[in-house]
């Protein structure tokens, strides 16, 4: 097992540096820079300014030079707002977006597998059908649309809740809504996919070996079946908490959540080469690091998964 | 000698509600059960051996499925009158089950000994070191080496025979006055199949267990059971003891039952003997005797009405038009 572990961390190296190295050469192959704007700088300012960040040198040495500066842990000054490096504004927002994201993929667990487990108990019952609708509206309806209806609904209509803004302006009530809104699809989709795996299980021959043995409903369903469903909820656990780092963003947009996801967007939109970089290399770690924890859990889960 | 009955089927009836219309998988079966008897149920796939047994045990899936009438009695008790709890102690407590696919039938997720555990300390009543203790000792009972090992591994780490001892220790380790054995060796290899079957039938003898031996395989019930009632089509058309069922089938799908099996103490025959056709569809069975389109002695009269029984003695029941023509006449 820990022999697994250390050659799953060796092997996200180079999957790293594949994403930086390719993130490093195509940022630069959009038109336009850092410095360009509106009013065209004077070409000595230009000059001195691309001086100043290394950027009068060939590219191979810039790269080779920003690949050094990322094995220290530096991921350079921000082109555009001075004196401010990417570290900086990453300590800032990353735990906001992280706290955000976490809160939401736990939401969307919990519910989720809730409401899964509950529809595969009754199912074909009023119950069922209605969580199961409410589930289809998840999937299909986007979260910039949730987001502004439920904004609509509980702030502005039954004043419940603040519009918007982060715990520093309003406590923990502005979490209530941007979480709510983020994990909604991903609820859904938990739930959908739980259902199925429920009912798979719930008639499977060990179920009946199970209940054949006089267990509670809630032995088996929380012992027996709950293990073996939630394979599937956990193999979609990478791709939802992409979902969600990428869903953050349009998320911190609506609320004025004070996250990373802002900078990411505009960041490409400054051309603000370190700072796309640094968040892209954020981004990355965290969902390859999620991924090897999903596979870790999925060895934890399944005992017939060997790790040699 | 009074027999000492523990379990009493009476006219169970049990339907399933489908898109093409209402499954009879079960109509109007009754048969006894004796204290340490052996009793072979033996019908082709389909006719209704499993659903039977699972009725026993309540543990029909429903919706869609219904028992739509008779009784079962165990002890005195009507099975279908108990609460959910009272049923569940007779589940795994009273009456033990095994399956088909032991590959498929332990939770593959848990440990042999979480699952064993887990039974023990639900019926016994006992803390889960001394059900743990049980347990090992059933595991040696039904021949796995190294029990004490063994029961911290996986079911994967485990062959299908190994699997279905493991099976036949949790079924018992409770000390179950029934065990429903629904066909046991049917997944199995051929070798592994006879170990298997003298491991049930030794065991059910020491501990004074009552077997049901659902099974498609003739060779099992004269092998090891006490009587035999044959099934067709949700039905029980023949019932008898071991030596009169195989030395004198009275119904004519027993008959050809008995036909069908290879032979090693005959003339070897050019062809194999098969009954003709296929076992009915039990969807809306129109009111007949369902085995007419494939018997050779097939009157008007199967077409239009079910046989009523007809008793041979104290042990014999055939449901069969042939006889009930014959016992009026007499």
């Amino acid at each position: 097992m820990t022999k697994y572990i250390i050659r799953r961390v060796l092997g996200l190296i180079p999957t790293i540096f594949i994403i930086i190295t390719i993130c490093f050469f195509f940022i630069r192959l959009a038109p336009g820079g850092p410095f360009s704007s509106e009013k065209k700088l004077p070409p000595q300012i230009l000059k001195n300014m691309q001086k100043k960040y290394h950027m009068d040198q060939p590219l191979i040495v810039q790269y080779g030079q920003y690949l050094v500066d990322v094995l220290r842990g530096d991921l350079g000054p921000s082109y555009k707002y001075k004196d401010y490096d990417v570290n900086y504004f990453i300590k800032q927002t990353l735990p906001k977006s992280m706290l955000l994201g976490g809160l939401a993929l736990l939401v969307a667990l919990i519910l989720g597998i809730g409401t899964g487990m509950i529809s595969s108990l009754k199912r074909n019952s009023w119950i069922d059908y209605s969580s199961m609708s409410v589930a289809v509206i998840g999937i299909s309806v986007p979260l910039f649309v949730i987001a502004p209806i439920l904004m609509y609904i509980f702030a502005m209509k039954l004043n419940w809740l603040p519009v918007a803004g982060w715990l520093d302006d309003g406590g923990a009530k502005t979490l209530v809504l941007p979480v709510l809104s983020l994990s909604a699809p991903y609820f859904a989709m938990i739930a959908r996919l739980s259902r199925a795996s429920f009912l798979d299980s719930l008639r499977s021959d060990y179920i009946r070996t199970a209940r054949a043995k006089g267990l509670k409903t809630s032995v088996i369903m929380f012992k027996h079946v709950l293990k073996g469903a939630s394979l599937p909820v956990v193999s979609y656990l990478g791709p939802a908490f992409s979902g969600i780092i990428t869903g953050s963003i349009v998320i911190e947009q609506i609320f004025r959540i004070p996250g990373l996801g802002r900078h990411f967007v505009q960041s490409a939109f400054n051309r603000d080469y370190t700072m796309i970089m640094g968040t892209v290399i954020v981004y990355s770690l965290i969902l390859v690091f999620m991924n090897f924890l999903v596979d870790i859990i999925y060895g934890y889960l399944d005992p017939r998964i060997s790790y040699s | 000698m009074k027999k000492d009955i523990i379990l009493k089927v009476e006219g169970l009836k049990t339907y399933f509600n489908t898109d093409e219309g209402v499954v009879k998988a079960v109509d109007g079966v009754s048969f006894e059960l004796s204290k340490g008897e052996t009793l072979g149920l033996v019908g082709e796939s389909g006719s209704g051996k499993s659903v039977s047994n699972l009725s026993i045990m309540s543990l029909i899936p429903s919706p869609p499925g219904k028992i739509m009438g008779g009784k079962v009695l165990f002890g005195d008790k009507s099975i279908f009158d108990l609460s959910e709890e009272e049923m569940r102690n007779i589940r795994g407590g009273k009456i033990g089950m095994i399956f088909q696919d032991p590959m498929t039938s332990l939770n593959p997720f848990l440990r042999i000994s979480t699952q064993m555990v887990e039974t023990i300390v639900l019926h016994k009543k006992v803390s889960k070191h001394e059900a743990k203790k049980r347990a090992i000792e059933m595991l040696d009972l039904v021949g796995i080496p190294k029990a004490y090992d063994r029961i911290n591994d996986y079911p994967h780490q485990f062959s299908g025979g190994m699997r279905q001892r493991v099976m036949i220790a949790m079924a018992l380790s409770c000390d179950p006055e029934v065990l429903i054995a629904d066909e046991p060796t049917s997944a199995l290899d051929v070798t592994i199949q006879a170990q298997i079957l003298e491991l049930i039938q030794s065991l059910s003898k020491k501990l004074g267990t009552a077997v049901i031996m659902i099974t498609h395989d003739l060779g099992v019930v004269a092998g090891m059971c006490d009587n035999v009632n044959v099934m067709y089509a949700g039905r029980i058309v023949e019932k008898g003891t071991n030596d009169e069922i195989f030395a004198d089938p009275k119904h004519p799908y027993t008959q050809g039952l008995i036909k069908s099996v290879p032979r090693l103490d005959k003339p070897k025959q050019k062809r194999l003997y098969s009954i003709e056709g296929q076992p009915p569809n039990v969807i809306d069975l129109p009111e007949c005797c369902p085995f007419f389109p494939r018997c050779e002695f097939a009157m008007d009269k199967c077409k239009t009405a079910y046989p009523p029984v007809t008793k041979f003695g104290d042990t014999r029941e055939v449901s069969c038009w042939l006889y009930e023509e014959k016992t009026r006449g007499e």
